[in-house]
């Protein structure tokens, strides 16, 4: 069902799929930077990677409750598609929560445990950093296929999951070139640039397959006159891959001049992705089938929602935004003291 | 037998059990926890003691663990609820739904940001900030476990709604917020989690003190924890009991299978043991003080109690909620016990050996009894999911079975593992005296360094 007027009502569910793609938005970027991170640990020193778990450190569960925030908003404002959608994401769903638990509990059992089992936690930590981005790649590549099991729908979701891996990993080591120093941080520069390349590869096979393996996108991209409004979305991502590729082939600057702007592109790359997506899905939350307003509670609990939402978003916004200036600058050593 | 076990609804229900099971072992720390931490905190801040100072550092590690612990559980049961029990969103999704969202967002935010300050921004921020941080940690905690309760007492006593096209929409946002069994319910898990981590505290400075780490800052925290478990321990008692006669009003058959009362009787008596048997509804093996139970929960010698088979076949299953109460309640008079012999004993700064391999006994008695006192509640709740308005079997997924064992293994063993190790570091870290660095004056501690 698609409205035909604009009322308070029909307005209400617009409002809450904008919410919820925010703190989507927020946890693809947040603790796509604390994954990225873990994917890129086997790769560096023991010392290292002391450093690069110090610099999430801070942030990570904060980072994370914007995920229980983007579901919370999917089931307390679309319980019907909250149902459906999990249900057609069992398995991988599944899949990441195991990867998230893994992740999440080796930030303390990798410093607090016996010495000699650190490596063990080590390797969950990278494990389910991986675990989770793969998982939520592939319910990304599921949800754009509108939940379809063929095998073509299936190798897509794959292909996406393998993407969003690299561009978490871009995440993580822009991070890493934005609040490390030294050795770390060249390393973390040549590894941008190995995920870069593999970013960009993924980015163009998902955008070239995502109208073959989708209908619905394919009309929307193809017609006139989305073709020009989304026109900017490819060039303008094109753009920030060359000049993230130019610009890292000559970093660290000195005086550490610019270490920002790799961290500040990727984002930018994933708000362009992130609007595509969002642009060829709506109003649907699964492809064809259910729109928001068939998904959407009654008007009075999304009300009621709402009414808290606008008196606490500030203020999360506002504390979020203090604790970032609390740990601003080069990461140091996390100590309790 | 095997097709029961066999079905969506009993796996989903074993899949959840094993969820919330393991992740309410972690809230039941960290939300009395942050509240010691800050009792250690500002004593040191008034007196400048050292030791209270150690106290804090050695527990704000097992703050931080438990608290990962707690996020990443949660987060599971989030999903859950989509994937195993699409059912309770769509019929009372519009009552469940503003409470859960509630909960993220004035607790869940609050509680996660504040926490990295607390736990490592103590060098970054004046020491004004960083109390506040703590204050807000320990508050936010709170606040989720009002949240949480407020729709579990919805759950069990639906109040303040109508039902409209087979949905459930709200006609009265203060009784839902307060309905009947919300503010005994809070109490009783609040002080739960006070003894929890008061046993816990107690045990694992107990076991410190028997592997030589003899400091002030141990026998501190310890001292601290015996007193508040002292004080608690008869307070949950009579909490307890008064939550009971709330549930009785409410939910008869729940009390019905909490004291395997089968048929209706006037001065029924208190049954302390029996193996209840569901088939010729009767209690075998059965030890009772005669006209106990009537007693209690009328405070009538011949007051009448509804038996199990006056529910038209609406009841719980017996066994777990009659096992499941008896270890609480046992427990409860058990903590009471080793919480004033403790008191008595460690109040000259010397614990004796025999307290202390006591108190070591009891380190996880907290966990025991919360539980048990959740399996009595919510096992005791079937075969609703919201008592008398949804049953649990109405809201499970259609998903395939295979999937749901697939996945239940894949938790289960995820979950055995992660408990055994939380066990293990936690011992781990109490054999370590490596002392916390010395301390910043509280009144420089705001300068950078």
């Amino acid at each position: 069902m698609i409205p035909t007027e604009l009322t308070f009502e029909t307005l209400l569910p617009v409002v809450f799929v904008g919410l919820m793609a925010i703190a989507m938005l927020a946890y693809v970027i947040l603790d796509g930077y604390d994954l990225g991170v873990g994917i890129l640990l086997p790769l560096a020193t023991d010392e290292q990677k002391d450093k690069m778990i110090d610099s999430i450190g801070p942030f990570w569960d904060a980072n994370e409750t914007w995920l229980v925030l983007g579901v919370g908003i999917l089931l307390v404002a679309f319980p019907a598609a909250h149902g459906m959608i999990l249900g057609a994401l069992y398995l991988p769903v599944a899949f990441m929560l195991i990867g998230l638990t893994l992740r999440g509990v080796s930030f303390d059992f990798r410093v607090k445990a016996h010495d000699d089992h650190k490596p063990i936690w080590n390797a969950l930590f990278f494990a389910g950093s991986l675990l989770s981005s793969l998982s939520q790649g592939v319910m990304l590549g599921l949800f754009i296929v509108g939940f379809d099991t063929s095998l073509a729908s299936i190798v897509f979701s794959l292909f996406v999951a393998l993407g969003l891996a690299a561009g978490y990993t871009m995440l993580g080591a822009s991070w890493l070139i934005m609040k490390t120093e030294d050795r770390l941080q060249r390393h973390a520069v040549f590894w941008m640039r190995g995920a870069l390349l593999m970013a960009a590869l993924g980015v163009l096979i998902i955008s070239a397959a995502t109208p073959m393996v989708s209908t619905r996108v394919f009309d929307k991209w193809f017609s006139f006159p989305n073709i020009v409004l989304l026109a900017p979305i490819p060039l303008i991502t094109t753009a920030i891959f060359i000049s993230l590729e130019r610009l890292l082939k000559v970093m660290p600057l000195p005086n550490d001049r610019l270490c920002w702007a790799p961290f500040a592109g990727t984002v930018g790359i994933f708000v362009l992705a992130f609007y595509g997506l969002g642009y060829s899905m709506f109003p649907y939350l699964v492809v064809d089938k259910l729109t928001i307003w068939d998904a959407a509670s009654a008007t009075e609990a999304l009300k009621i929602v709402l009414a808290g939402a606008i008196v606490v978003m500030p203020s999360i916004m506002a504390y979020t935004v203090f604790s970032y200036r609390v740990f601003w600058g080069k990461s140091r050593e996390l100590t309790y003291i | 037998m095997f097709d029961s076990i066999a079905d969506p609804v009993t796996l989903s229900r074993m899949q959840f059990a094993a969820n919330i099971t393991f992740h309410i072992l972690f809230p039941s720390i960290s939300i009395a926890l942050c509240w010691f931490l800050l009792f250690f905190k500002l004593r040191f801040n008034s007196t400048g003691d050292q030791k209270w100072h150690d106290a804090y550092y050695f527990w704000v590690k097992v703050f931080a663990l438990t608290f990962a612990m707690g996020v990443v559980s949660g987060i599971t049961m989030s999903f859950q609820f989509g994937t195993n029990w699409p059912g309770f969103m769509m019929k009372v999704g519009n009552i469940a739904g503003p409470l859960l969202a509630y909960e993220v967002m004035t607790a869940f935010f609050l509680e996660a940001t504040f926490l990295g300050i607390m736990l490592f921004g103590k060098n970054r921020v004046s020491d004004r900030i960083h109390t506040l941080s703590v204050y807000m940690v320990a508050i936010g905690t709170t606040l989720s476990a009002f949240w949480i309760l407020v729709l579990n007492s919805w759950m069990q006593v639906p109040v303040g709604f109508e039902m409209r096209n087979g949905q459930a929409f709200a006609t009265d946002w203060m009784a839902i917020l307060f309905s009947p069994s919300l503010p005994l319910r809070l109490a009783h898990m609040l002080i739960a989690s006070g003894l929890t981590v008061s046993f816990l505290i107690a045990g694992i400075s107990a076991y410190r003190w028997l592997s030589g780490i003899k400091t002030a800052a141990v026998m501190a925290a310890m001292r601290t924890a015996v007193v508040v478990a002292a004080v608690l321990a008869p307070t949950q008692i009579v909490v307890g009991d008064f939550h009971g006669l709330v549930a009785l009003e409410h939910q008869p058959a729940k009390i019905a299978a909490i004291e395997a009362v089968w048929h209706t009787e006037k001065g029924a008596p208190l049954v302390l043991f029996a193996v209840p048997n569901e088939k010729t509804q009767k209690n075998d093996f059965a030890i009772e003080i005669p006209h106990g139970a009537s007693l209690i929960l009328t405070h009538e010698w011949d007051g009448e109690l509804k038996g199990l088979s006056s529910f038209d076949g609406k009841t719980p299953p017996v066994r777990p909620v009659f096992y499941g109460f008896r270890i609480m309640v046992g427990i409860g008079v058990l903590m009471l016990l080793a919480s004033w012999i403790a008191v008595v004993k460690v109040r000259r700064g010397e614990v004796p050996n025999w307290v202390a391999k006591f108190l070591v006994a009891m380190t996880f008695s907290g966990w025991l009894a919360t539980v048990a006192g959740w399996i009595v509640t919510e096992v005791g709740r079937q075969p609703y999911l919201v008592y008398g308005v949804l049953t649990t079997a109405e809201a499970a997924t259609d998903t395939h079975s295979a999937m749901i064992v697939t996945t239940l293994l894949m938790y289960l063993t995820m979950y055995v593992l992660l408990a055994a190790a939380y066990i293990t570091v936690l011992f781990h870290m109490a054999r370590k005296n490596d002392g916390a660095p010395a301390p910043k004056t509280p009144a420089v501690a705001g300068v950078a360094q």
